[in-house]
């Protein structure tokens, strides 16, 4: 029966997926004098040149990497938002790195990264920890916190990295410290690789370790991980700090990326909001946010080629984004079906104890 | 009397949505005014079925006829406006309005059409309430009214809302045996006055009592309908559970193997902070059952927190084998070889959206054949589960299917196997067969004898008295936080004097600082 429900489970997604779809090319119908060209744009954007390819896996990378991290924290049923401001702030931390530290090219990108994931990992251990001392709601204090590590980023900038012929932006990123392009003419880096082994050891990690599993027993019922001896104290921090620390490696390797050649991030991103995207197609499963992050890219860049071509804006994508999302966290969609099937089967196996 | 038919369920076939058959092929026919009891154990299909005469659930298969006509019912609304009424077992009713207005919630009649009409909600509750009987104040608050009045107001608001079928969920659960009678003579008026009730239940005499025909229920299928003049309760039983009630064991004396588990003066208090253990002191040995009775709510809860390291809102002392618990973790308490059985199997005793495998671990995947420092060794794991899945009998398709998917009875078997695999010292079962089928029921109670016979202390805290009688060494009874009375022979107590203890009437210790509030 599991795997007919998981069947079932990939086929509700692809179904949420498609009527998502569905409204938002009616949508585009009503809107655009040239719906059809705008569609066709969208879908086939992505695979009109090189770079418009490539774009798409650019965009995939940070969303690998927060969604890996906030899946390991919503494993552990950590609903909240750190993901973002530990981005932030990782992506700061590695402006610093790179403009002060003076260290040589090859290492400096790397102590970068790893001082980036460690803001990331104190970051989000706050909420954590505010929660085990305060009981404060793990979903509120990030969202709040996050302010902090955006307008303390701003004043970091403000006060030590700034270009003044600039204004809001730090001086250009030393060459030493920037992660090289992979392939001539896109900006696709080794970040990739950083990313999808990230996605790897977070399964890894999730499905197969002994912390792993006390994560997903506390985050699937946290009374009986208590009753079966499991410190919730003690997965509580792990989540937060494992989660933080990779969503801050992400904002490390985007900033150090070829897409940036200076600190320049005045408001968040949202790559901590996508992965709550990314985590709900990939199930909590880190294994399956490479996908889910080639999706969302996907679709991005495709329309973002729709805007620069037609009359139809970008913020079509997130119509679709939020219908997909809601359709695959109602549960009551295409329950009926569901049990229907599920019915089909107990019965059958009724039939069979008979034949017994 | 007139017995024409006026409702027929036939062929209903429910499957919850995790794949449990809660009806399998039931039919049920009532007669006019006819008290139709309802017959089988926990877990049978009872409620399902009423579930879906009443719209609340929607059958797989089966059609219901009322009145000779084929009909569907989609909602509680649908069915309340055909004439079905139903009296939760828990009830229903807004405390702080009063009894009228809880008669006329959601059919209020109106004044020039916004506002209620509270002198006419008044006269028509009253003349409800005249017609068939009821004695009822009916400007009274709810919640100053005694638990017997509530359920006449359930009653009475099923009546209101033109209900020709009545179903009762246990309706004699809550009552005194005073209410009970009265109950008993209102239902038979209602049958007089054409009205047809459905009485679940799973006291036989009560159904002989009142019951006119009674369908008996069992595994989700029914037994057939009798009618209760023909058929003995003996024979009534035998249906409801498949065999004799009693389930016996051959039992050797008891070979005790010195104190495992020692309480000493234990005052313990629930979550809101409410005391609920007063000075509590015994001890249990190894090798022998310690069956503690009670009335729920008596501390028993606290108790087993207590003792298994849940709470640790507690003064006095817990020697876990001549060591103090209060500063060990859970895990500590449990790697000193302590097995819990939980109260709630689902709150407490599983995940259910993980699988068979790793629900099975969750007390031992530290255990260096299951893991490394680092990582789990899941082919230990799961040669080891498939081991547990056959020795406890454990229904399933594999171990990787969710636990949530499986029914009450296996998914307990699958509790008892996780927690029995440590080869506990000492086990503390609370509720352990709870709910659960008889096939289950015997066998987790037989473990249960097996470890005790080798040498592991048991405490089993069981609201079924026949649990209790048949596999306790010693019996405690729970009142008010501490033991009102301890019987080392258990052969020769009886139903009527545990029942005194449990009520207070008796109290072997009512010096024991025992408050009576």
């Amino acid at each position: 029966m599991n795997s007919s429900v998981k069947r079932f489970e990939v086929f509700r997604m692809f179904f949420a997926i498609v009527i998502a779809l569905l409204i938002s090319f009616g949508i585009i119908f009503l809107v655009s004098e040239q719906p059809l060209t705008a569609i066709y744009t969208l879908i086939t954007g992505p695979f009109k040149s090189k770079r418009n390819f490539a774009n798409v896996i650019e965009a995939m990378i940070p969303l690998i990497f927060t969604g890996t991290g906030v899946c390991i924290m919503f494993s552990a049923n950590q609903i909240n938002l750190a993901g973002e401001g530990a981005f932030h702030l990782g992506g700061l931390v590695a402006a610093v790195v790179a403009l002060q530290f003076g260290l040589p090219a090859g290492v400096s990108p790397v102590v970068a990264i790893l001082l980036s994931g460690l803001a990331g990992a104190v970051f989000t251990a706050i909420p954590a920890i505010l929660k085990i001392k305060t009981n404060a709601s793990v979903l509120v204090s990030s969202l709040m916190l996050n302010y902090i590590a955006l307008w303390f980023a701003m004043f970091v900038l403000m006060h030590f990295i700034c270009d003044p012929s600039i204004g809001s932006a730090s001086y250009l990123i030393p060459e030493a410290s920037t992660l090289p392009t992979l392939i001539d003419r896109t900006r696709i880096h080794p970040g990739l690789f950083v990313a999808l082994a990230a996605a790897i050891l977070g399964y890894i990690f999730l499905f197969k370790s002994r912390i792993g599993y006390e994560l997903r027993l506390t985050g699937q019922n946290e009374g009986f991980a208590r009753y079966s001896g499991v410190s919730i104290v003690k997965v509580v921090l792990i989540s937060q700090l494992l989660g933080g620390f990779i969503a801050g490696v992400g904002g490390g390797v985007e900033l150090l990326s070829p897409i940036y050649t200076r600190f320049s991030w005045t408001s968040l991103l949202g790559y901590g909001w996508d992965a709550i995207i990314i985590c709900t197609l990939a199930k909590n499963n880190p294994l399956y946010t490479p996908l889910a992050a080639l999706f969302l890219a996907y679709l991005r860049t495709g329309a973002s080629i729709m805007a620069r071509y037609t009359d139809v804006t970008l913020e079509i994508v997130q119509i679709t984004q939020g219908i997909i999302i809601l359709l695959v966290v109602a549960e009551q969609f295409l329950s009926g079906y569901k049990h229907k099937m599920i019915a089909k089967e107990a019965m059958a196996s009724l039939k069979e104890e008979e034949v017994q | 009397m007139a017995k024409e038919t006026v409702l027929e369920m036939q062929h209903i076939m429910k499957i919850y949505s995790n794949g449990v058959v809660a009806n399998e092929d039931v039919s049920l026919e009532l007669k006019k005014g006819e008290i139709h009891a309802l017959l089988g154990e926990n877990g049978a299909g009872k409620s399902t079925l009423m579930k879906v005469l009443f719209g609340i659930e929607s059958p797989d298969q089966g059609k219901i006829l009322l009145n000779g006509k084929e009909t569907t019912i989609r909602s509680p609304q649908d069915a309340i406006a055909k004439g079905i009424g139903m009296v939760h077992q828990h009830f229903m009713l807004l405390p702080s309005l009063t009894v009228a207005e809880n008669i006329i919630l959601g059919v209020e009649p109106r004044k020039s059409k916004l506002f209620i009409d509270m002198k006419q909600a008044i006269r028509s509750a009253k003349e409800i309430a005249d017609k068939y009987n009821f004695d009822i104040d009916v400007t009274a608050k709810v919640e100053e009214i005694p638990v017997g009045i509530k359920q006449k107001v359930e009653i009475l608001k099923a009546l209101y809302r033109g209900a020709d079928i009545l179903i009762l969920d246990e309706p004699t659960a809550v009552l005194t045996p005073q209410e009970t009678e009265e109950l008993f003579v209102q239902l038979e008026k209602l049958r007089d006055n054409g009205h047809t009730v459905i009485f679940i239940s799973h006291k036989l005499d009560e159904i002989k009592r009142i019951c006119d025909r009674a369908t008996i229920m069992r595994n989700g299928k029914s037994m057939g309908t009798y009618s209760v003049n023909e058929i003995s309760t003996n024979d009534m039983s035998k249906l409801m559970v498949g065999r004799e009630v009693v389930l016996s064991f051959e039992k050797q004396a008891p070979t005790l193997q010195g104190v495992m588990l020692e309480v000493k003066h234990l005052n313990a208090y629930n979550t809101q902070g409410v005391q609920k253990i007063r000075d509590l002191s015994f001890e249990v040995q190894g090798g022998e059952i310690l069956g503690i009775a009670g009335v729920e709510g008596n501390g028993q809860t606290e108790l087993v927190d207590a003792i298994t390291g849940l709470s640790r809102k507690y003064s006095g002392e817990i020697l876990l084998k001549g060591t103090d618990i209060r500063r060990e973790s859970i895990k500590a308490i449990r790697e000193q070889k302590l097995a819990h059985i939980p109260e709630d199997r689902m709150a407490s005793g599983c995940a259910a959206h993980l699988n068979i495998q790793e629900n099975m671990f969750a007390n031992q995947y530290t255990d260096a054949r299951y893991s490394g420092k680092f990582m789990l060794r899941s082919r230990a794991i799961q040669s080891r589960c498939d081991e547990l899945i056959r020795e406890y009998l454990v229904k399933c398709k594999s171990q990787k299917q969710e636990v949530g998917m499986l029914s009450g009875g296996n998914i307990q078997k699958v509790i008892v196997a996780r927690e029995f695999s440590t080869g506990p010292d000492v086990i503390i079962a609370n509720q352990p067969t709870r709910g659960i089928d008889v096939g289950a029921t015997e066998f987790i109670r037989r473990k249960l004898l097996e470890f005790r016979d080798a040498g592991c202390a048991v405490i089993l805290v069981s609201a079924d008295l026949n649990e209790i009688f048949s596999l306790s060494d010693r019996l405690a009874v729970m009142y008010k936080g501490n033991f009102s009375g301890i019987f080392t022979d258990v052969a020769h107590v009886t139903e009527e004097e545990l029942g005194q203890y449990m009520l207070g009437l008796k109290n072997d210790f009512a010096n024991g600082g025992v408050s009576h509030e």
